[in-house]
């Protein structure tokens, strides 16, 4: 777990538990947090992989800057999950190449 | 509705400008893309330099939070998940809605940009690996979201932006194992490499990045000894074992928005690359459109938050709101400001670039009038 | 310009030693005071401020001088440690005890070390030097998150140790 608990400068309020579905796999994320957080909370670094080469990416400018952390979120691909929050239930799935529409390849 | 000013970035910058301007009189729309407003300010969390008029002493954060206060007080407009993707005929300004998916067009007597900078990359062998990311990623994740990117991580530039965040990471509970710079000298501040230096951080000086590796995730990382032309030194080659390398290598000003809307730029290296020209008022060549912080040349957020004061009170002068008097004394404190936070060794070089910047511009309108 | 500080990541005793307003020997011994480890002219004056007696004063006229100490002034009092953005400020006190004197430094980590602890002291380097005794640890609000940890240091050492090792959650500087 990478959560950061005790800062010396940030306090932080308790925020609620939510569920998400990461390629199948049921994981805790907090309300209201950033796809990106949530998945780096869980310990995931590769989001997609590139179409030509089939190589992996993860976050690279956390600002919603480069396309990096693209995933295919609740079937919409290119979804950039560095400035996308996450909501209950939410169905994430890494994505392969440019996505399709209404791809779940992992339900 | 026709706003009086219309302001693109709610960083220091722009929440500088847009509480200035309100405070005279204007009606002040405050867009931003993000679904926040602050800009750099709330990953900002060590105590800034500077006097008792620039906040020294304050943490960027809380600093973000009075700015905020001031702009609702104030009574800004403002409009998150709002990205000004261009400009329209008659002069409308275009702002992709997030949350709609809408394109909607804005009318304001004047234009303030205030949309930052954009961090820049090296690449190298690897470098598009899980775990390499550009320094602000790190400050983003660890505190405004508050997770950690990385457990060990190699930093790669020695400015204060690479000073900076990894000593924050530090905090967060990361371990640096080296902070790597190309030139012989560290260029960020004596005292914030000294803070980390405490911690047991090496510094590799004269030493680049030569390749990131690993399955799915960096999982270690090469640097080299560089000669004087920068090639590498072949047999001076260090291995770390690291799950993070970050890239702290400088900041260029997002041009784009204000070279579509006609505003003459020049190449200023001192200010990190391409920078929008504007005069003593931060109005560029075109008319009614003015520029501020790093936009306007990459310094600090103090400078940017005065460079937004200044723009708002020019704004609000030229729309009849303050008086020429009573503009001009404000003017007055605000170049003050602006002259104490660009002295010294450090600072020198960035207002030598300032002042020529002034001159390049021929005049006010002498741009593309949209 | 750039002095030491610029190419290792830390300043040098020498230099530090060789500005006008390092304390005499005779000072030093006299009790606490506060050693200014801020060579650069950056743009910033906080501690200026914070100091109650005003024995900080600028080189220059503008608040990008290099900030000197007015020894004789002095009190020793700490106030200014914790408002200097660049953690540049420590109070040495010789007069602790025969052998050990102590050092005050900023701290921005959790845990904060408990007082009694024994710990590795560190230099400006981030080497171990000795083992040190945490004497106090002070946070307050108006301190603003920078905790003041004081620590006992054999004197031999009191130029030397600067931090204590720092360690958190099996992440060390190792
Ligand atoms: C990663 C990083 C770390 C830094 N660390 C420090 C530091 O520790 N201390 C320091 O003094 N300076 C630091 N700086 C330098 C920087 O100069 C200032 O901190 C300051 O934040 C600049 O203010 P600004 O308002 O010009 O830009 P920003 O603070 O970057 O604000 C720009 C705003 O514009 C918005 N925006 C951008 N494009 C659009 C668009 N098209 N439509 C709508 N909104 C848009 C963004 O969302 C953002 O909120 C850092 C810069 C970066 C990038
Ligand atoms: S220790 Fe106290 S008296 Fe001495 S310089 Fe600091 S604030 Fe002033
Ligand atoms: S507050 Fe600290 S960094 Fe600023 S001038 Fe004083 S000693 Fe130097
Ligand atoms: S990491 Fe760059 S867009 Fe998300």
């Amino acid at each position: 777990m990478c959560r950061i608990i005790n800062h010396p400068i940030v306090e932080r309020e308790e925020r609620k538990n939510v569920t998400i579905y990461v390629d199948g796999k049921k994981l805790e994320a907090k309300e209201g947090e950033m796809i990106a957080a949530a998945l780096l909370a869980n310990n995931i670094h590769t989001f997609r992989y590139t179409k030509k080469q089939r190589e992996p990416r993860g976050i690279f400018c956390g600002i919603g800057q480069c396309n990096d952390c693209v995933m295919i979120v609740d079937g919409v691909p290119n979804t950039r999950t560095c400035v996308t929050p996450v909501r209950d239930g939410m169905v994430i799935t890494t994505q392969k190449g440019l996505g399709k529409i209404g791809d779940h390849n992992a339900l | 509705m026709l706003y009086d000013v219309l302001i693109v970035g709610g960083g220091p910058a722009g929440l500088g400008a847009a509480i200035n301007a309100a405070k005279a009189g204007a009606s002040v729309l405050l867009l931003d893309e993000n679904h926040l407003l602050g800009g750099q300010l709330f990953k900002q969390i060590h105590k800034f330099f500077g006097s008792q008029d620039h906040y020294a002493g304050w943490r960027g954060i809380d600093i973000g939070q009075k700015l905020l206060r001031e702009a609702a007080e104030a009574g800004v407009k403002i409009k998150l998940n709002s990205r000004v993707v261009g400009c329209l005929e008659d002069g409308l300004i275009s702002v992709y809605e997030e949350q709609t998916g809408k394109l909607i067009g804005y009318k304001s007597k004047k234009v303030i940009l205030a949309v930052g900078a954009k961090e820049n990359a090296v690449s190298f062998p690897g470098w598009t690996l899980p775990g390499v990311m550009t320094a602000g990623a790190a400050q983003t994740f660890a505190n405004v979201h508050g997770v950690l990117p990385g457990k060990k991580i190699l930093v790669i530039g020695s400015g204060n932006v690479g000073l900076i965040v990894s000593y924050q990471l530090t905090q967060a509970g990361a371990d640096i194992v080296a902070i790597v710079d190309a030139l012989p000298g560290i260029s960020g501040y004596g005292v914030h490499a000294s803070k980390v230096s405490r911690l047991g951080i090496p510094f590799y000086l004269k030493h680049t990045i030569s390749r990131a590796s690993g399955e799915d995730r960096v999982q270690s990382a090469e640097i080299v000894q560089i000669d004087k032309s920068f090639d590498p030194i072949p047999g001076t080659e260090k291995q770390f074992k690291v799950d993070t390398v970050l890239l702290a290598v400088g900041l260029s000003p997002k041009v784009e928005l204000a070279t579509m809307l006609g505003c003459d730029f020049h190449y200023e290296p001192r200010l990190g690359g391409h920078t929008i020209l504007h005069d003593k008022n931060m109005e560029t060549s075109v008319k009614g459109v003015y520029v501020c912080g790093d936009l306007a040349g990459v310094e600090e957020a103090s400078t940017a938050l005065e460079e937004g004061r200044l723009a708002g009170v020019a704004a609000a002068e030229s729309l009849g709101y303050l008086e020429p008097s009573q503009a001009l004394r404000l003017k007055k404190d605000i170049w003050k400001n602006l002259n104490e936070l660009r002295k010294g060794t450090f600072g020198e070089a960035r207002r030598d670039a300032k002042e020529h910047l002034l001159t390049m511009l021929k005049e006010v309108g002498s741009g593309r009038v949209v | 310009m750039f002095h030491d500080v610029g190419s290792k990541g830390y300043i040098s005793l020498e230099e530090l030693k060789a500005k006008e307003d390092y304390p005499t020997v005779e000072r030093l011994e006299k009790g606490p005071i506060a050693i200014i480890e801020c060579l650069q002219d950056i743009p910033c004056n906080p501690c200026q401020d914070a100091c109650p007696v005003g024995a900080i004063k600028f080189s220059q006229q503008d608040i990008t001088g290099i900030p000197l100490l007015d020894q004789e002034a002095c009190l020793g009092c700490k106030k200014c440690i914790s408002s200097c953005p660049g953690q540049a400020i420590f109070v040495v006190d010789y007069s602790f005890s025969e052998e050990l004197g102590t050092l005050t430094f900023p701290y921005e980590y959790l845990p904060l070390p408990q007082e009694g602890a024994e710990l590795p002291g560190v230099s400006r380097e981030g080497k171990e030097v000795c083992p040190v005794t945490v004497v106090k640890v002070e946070q307050r609000p108006n301190l603003n998150k920078t905790a003041l940890v004081t620590i006992a240091v054999p004197k031999e050492y009191l130029e030397i140790v600067r931090f204590i090792k720092y360690r958190r959650d099996g992440v060390s500087n190792e």
